[in-house]
């Protein structure tokens, strides 16, 4: 696997008293079966960028519930929005939905206003 | 002064305000066109085009045709405003000009004619043009009155639902409600004190009571007048804009501007072109079987003309194309919503970096991309391989285990650089195979490689592949008696045009027709372009559509896309399979009797 | 139409068991099974987990236990009408039989679920992906081998394959599936020593007596791996076995691998008897199971006077709860008739 010149598994303590969750809570307003998540992989298994990259769109979802963003943007990047995950998520959970607005919280990507 | 009284003037400083108006914008729209636009307008504006717009803009603008096709009794309201209204115009300009002996007699003089000329049957044809005014009122109110009933219980012109409306267009309607009555009632007073009316206008004229019309007159001209003003002061404002807009629309279609990937002044036209008829209402599933009812089109282009869009209105959308489909005025809803949906470009930035190239194969005749989902439905992988091996293809399996996406779902959220990013990868790849052909089957695919690619090779969807082995006789089928009915993907059918290929190859089985055949077909509910839709509404969507698909019980119901096959299967009602693995599974192995195969034998996903 | 006192719907365990202690009670019992055999799903077992017992003794005590002389039993009786005539109930079957009887226990049980329906798993499409049930009919013979006819080299286990899956319906937790499969893994490594076994787990439910303790044995005596992450995609490999992947979410990295057998721990769902039934006479409650008046105090009764349940028609239950929820039925019809008599 390339380095990609950063990571995001770096060991260390997520101090939840310090974390900011308010991101997340706008992402559950949006993609209220977020929340049904039980971390069970299947997405990141069946991920398309996963066969290029080490993409893991389960950890990157976790650490942003975690209020733990370094790094993320970069790794949001990856993915290439095809919704093959959303198939075969055993909890209906619209994971394609959530990437995309972690992608529009994080990178602050707003719609183009008409002239 | 002759042909004159203050009560003229609400009604032209209105009719000065509405054309100072809607000439500026028309001006700020037409200069905002990007190149595209504007190199074909000036193309084609000294065109045969040009005469096939006006053309158009008498049937669609003027009689309705397309609403009359759709619902008759809604054409029937709709023509009798505004083509009723436009011949009042022009019969009463008629009937002024000949009455004044001028072609420049006041503007209003046509508009208040009977009030000025008590004398009304001086003059030429007067009674024939009388008539034919009165008979247009006539036509005009009776359309009225269906514009109330449908305001009041829609149901009864066959709506389900009809359109929410703002206050402007409250106002503007409202003003509407009143011009036609008032005027009826102000030229019937005229008629009744001096018997210049027609039929409609003189027997209506009877009805007053001779001691009340003097008074009565003047205040329902002042009156009449007044509501004109306060509909041309709110037409500019309100829904009514459609009305001189969607002529520049038609104009500008016909000389071929299309509506782009960027917001433009052309986006701006067609938001202004809709009329808010609600028709998109109707045509919606987000409506009718998952009874969301504030997101469709016509609320999306209202909040866009308003600059209130929220992100739950243009993202809450299947991008079916159901709606664009329908729209009387032709408006293309979908790419209209997508423009929106596009993302500030970073300059500089290629994404994707991490994609290790493919190793293309060279010496191929086929390229075969099965797309990312179809991954997930291994049973189309397997047909297909088994189909072209059946015709002796001499092919390459692009994405076996190492696939880019081809790129349209990002496009679809809107990620456009990302998603151009992916079609340089792809091409690079696809293109350098030398091959003669590239076969998907997935339609999301499909779509993006004819829309976005600039490739080297002509590109099918399987059920076109398909169809041309058949056709050339490279592969034959069992005859079958299994009955089945096609699911039309949206992306192939709506969006790409593929409606007979399938069709063709399913003349081997015995096919029965659904009520949502081609264009009319419905969404599986399990389109990717609607990041909002959660899975509880998504299986609403879906067990509707799969009702009406399997209401007359077929054995199989076939589809040719893995995304609506996986929506189908796991809803539990009917044997769910593309159309690539009924082939597959009916071919017919030259020269062995193979008998036919039974459809206890089809196998089941 | 013949008369009886109780009409048993279902020869599975739950109603040979009830229809057994019915009889004991001096009551005259119609049982009714829709196949030629009877004991339902107890036929296909091989060991009843946690205390590997042979199913076949079950088996031939259920069957000592239909000889009893106020059971008559009906094979290949499926019923196909349950109705109510004043305050009697009325049994048609599909082979003509006609009953008429105060009480009639529904033990009409459970249906796996269909696997086909997860096609990116590979079941009816790759061969060596089998059931839990096919699984356990390879023990019963002793014959585990792949779809070439070889021994295999490693198995995998993935549970949760129709259960909890919102994408197919099934929001409940099957409740066996989990200690099953850890018993499934043992008896293959009894059989074949050599053969690697892997549990792809999502929770495991380990909540029955005995039951944390197999899963230690699993670990400590038979060296079955464990992996928490579920398999999303089954593809084929070149000399014909499988590749699954999933994510080793405890490591947070994909995993791939190549197995010989990929065995689907199947759910449970409500038979199409149990859902047909269910319909007819209203007592259909959640995903076709058929519902009791109070899960706490009176789980046999349902809102029908006359009309009881017993067993898997109500939920996914173990073979001892399910012999256990029959006796209790057995009981609560034996009041009932005798409190017609006085």
């Amino acid at each position: 696997m390339k380095d990609l010149g950063f990571s995001i598994s770096q060991s260390r303590t997520i101090d939840l008293d310090k974390s900011d969750l308010s991101a997340y809570r706008r992402v559950v307003e949006k993609v209220p079966s977020a929340k049904l998540c039980l971390m069970c992989g299947a997405c990141t298994a069946t991920c398309t960028a996963r066969n290029h990259t080490d993409f893991n769109f389960r950890k990157v979802h976790l650490l942003f519930r975690r209020g733990q963003f370094e790094g993320l943007a970069e790794e949001l990047d990856k993915c290439m929005l095809c919704g093959k995950c959303r198939l075969v998520c055993n909890r209906g959970v619209n994971t394609r939905a959530i990437i995309y607005n972690m992608r529009i919280i994080l990178e602050n990507l707003n719609y183009k206003s008409i002239k | 002064m002759m042909n004159y009284h203050p009560f003229v003037i609400p009604f032209t400083v209105g009719a000065l305000f509405l054309f100072g108006v809607v000439f500026y914008k028309f001006y700020a729209w037409i200069a905002a066109l990007d190149r595209k636009q504007k190199f074909m307008v000036k193309q084609n504006i000294f065109s045969f085009k040009t005469i096939r717009a006006i053309g158009e803009i008498f049937r669609e603008a003027l009689v309705h045709r397309n609403i009359y096709r759709k619902n008759p009794v809604l054409g029937y309201m709709h023509m009798s405003l505004a083509f009723g209204w436009f011949l009042l115009i022009v019969v009463g300009k008629i009937k002024a000009s000949l009455y004044a002996g001028t072609f420049f007699e006041p503007p209003w003089l046509g508009i208040f004619f009977n009030f000025f000329a008590v004398d009304g049957h001086a003059f030429s044809h007067s009674e024939m043009l009388t008539f034919t005014m009165d008979f247009l009122l006539l036509i005009i109110l009776s359309g009225l009155a269906l514009a109330i009933i449908k305001r009041v219980k829609s149901s009864l012109l066959g709506m389900r639902k009809t359109t929410k409306h703002s206050r402007f267009d409250r106002i503007a309607l409202s003003s509407l409600w009143f011009i036609f009555p008032l005027r009826l009632m102000a030229e019937s007073t005229t008629a009744s004190l001096h018997g210049n009316g027609g039929f409609l206008t003189n027997s209506v004229g009877h009805l007053i009571p001779s001691t009340i019309a003097p008074y009565a007159e003047l205040p329902l001209w002042w009156a009449y007048s007044i509501s004109l003003f306060v509909f041309f002061v709110a037409l500019p404002y309100s829904r009514y804009m459609h009305i001189p807009t969607e002529v520049v629309l038609i104009f500008l279609r016909n000389w071929g501007a299309d509506t782009g990937e960027q917001l433009s002044g052309y986006t701006d036209i067609q938001l202004n072109s809709c009329s808010r008829c609600g028709i998109c209402i109707d045509a919606c599933q987000l409506n009718f079987a998952a009874g969301i009812s504030n997101v469709q089109s016509v609320y999306f282009v209202r909040d866009a003309r308003y600059k209130t869009l929220s992100d739950e209105v243009v993202n809450n959308c299947l991008m079916c194309g159901r709606c664009s489909n329908e729209c009387p005025v032709g408006l293309e809803l979908t790419l209209v919503r997508q423009q929106f949906r596009n993302k500030q470009e970073i300059p500089g930035k290629f994404y994707y970096e991490y994609t290790e190239p493919v190793e293309s194969k060279a010496g191929v005749d086929v390229i075969y991309y099965a797309g990312c989902m179809t991954h997930l439905t291994p049973s189309i992988i397997i047909s297909m391989k088994k189909i072209f091996e059946a015709a002796g293809v001499n092919y390459w399996f692009m994405d076996e285990d190492k696939g880019v996406c081809c790129g349209r779902p990002l496009r679809q959220q809107g990620f456009i650089q990302q998603s151009k990013n992916l079609v340089i990868k792809n091409s690079r790849i696809i293109n350098s195979a030398r091959a003669k052909l590239l076969v998907t089957s997935c339609p999301i695919c499909y779509k993006s490689f004819r829309e976005e690619y600039n490739l080297n090779l002509p590109v099918m969807h399987h059920t076109e592949y398909i169809e041309g082995l058949l056709a050339d006789g490279r592969i034959t089928l069992n005859a079958s008696n299994v009955t089945v009915v096609y699911h039309d993907p949206c992306e192939l059918g709506r969006g790409a045009n593929i409606y007979e290929q399938p069709r063709n190859i399913l003349r081997n089985f015995s096919l029965i027709e659904s009520n949502y055949e081609k264009e009319n077909s419905l969404c599986c509910g399990g389109s990717l372009s609607d990041a909002i839709l959660d899975l509880r509404l998504q299986l609403k969507i879906r067990d509707h559509a799969l009702g009406e698909l399997t209401k007359d019980k077929p054995d199989v119901l076939v589809t040719a896309c893995p995304l609506c096959k996986k929506s189908f299967v796991h809803g539990n009602k009917a044997r769910v399979m593309d159309i690539a693995e009924i082939v597959a599974g009916n071919l017919k192995v030259i020269a062995s009797k193979k008998r036919p195969v039974r459809k206890e034998e089809l196998q089941l996903v | 139409m013949n008369k009886a006192d109780v009409v048993v719907i279902g020869g599975g365990p739950a109603g040979i068991e009830a229809a057994y202690n019915l009889a004991r009670d001096n009551h005259k019992v119609v049982l009714v099974e829709k196949e030629e055999e009877i004991f339902g799903h107890m036929q296909t077992a091989y060991t009843l987990f946690p205390n590997f017992q042979d199913a076949s003794e079950i088996r031939s005590s259920l069957l000592q236990k239909t000889k009893h002389g106020n059971i008559t039993l009906y094979n290949n009786a499926e019923v196909t009408q349950v109705s109510r005539e004043n305050d009697f109930w009325r049994v048609q079957t599909i082979n003509g039989l006609d009953f008429i009887a105060p009480a009639v226990l529904l033990a009409s049980g459970f249906k796996t679920f269909d696997a086909r329906y997860k096609e990116e798993l590979g079941y009816g499409i790759y061969k060596g992906v089998i059931t839990s049930v096919e699984f356990e009919e390879m023990l019963k013979v002793g014959k585990i081998q792949t779809a070439n006819g070889e021994k295999p080299r490693r198995i995998a286990f993935l549970n949760c394959v129709g259960s909890r899956d919102e994408k197919v319906g099934n929001h409940y937790c099957s409740r066996v599936c989990c200690i099953n499969a850890v018993k499934l893994s043992i008896e293959a490594k009894k059989q074949l020593p050599e053969v690697e076994a892997y549990c792809f787990y999502m929770d495991i439910r380990m909540s029955g007596q005995f039951y944390e303790e197999l899963y230690r044995k699993s670990q400590e005596d038979f060296d079955v791996n464990y992996i928490r992450g579920r398999i999303s995609e089954v593809a084929p490999t070149f000399d014909n076995r499988l590749q699954v992947k999933c994510e080793d979410t405890l490591s947070q990295t994909p995993l791939k691998m190549t197995v010989d057998l990929l065995v689907l721990m199947i759910g449970i769902e409500a038979s199409e008897g149990t859902a047909r039934i269910g319909e007819q006479v209203g007592v259909n409650g959640e995903y076709n199971f058929s519902k009791s008046i109070s899960l706490h105090t009176a789980d046999n009764k349902t809102k029908h006077r006359g009309f009881f349940l017993a067993g898997t028609c109500k939920r996914p239950l173990t073979v001892p709860e399910t012999m256990a929820d029959a006796r209790a039925a057995a009981l609560e019809i034996d009041l009932y008739l005798k409190s017609l008599s006085q």
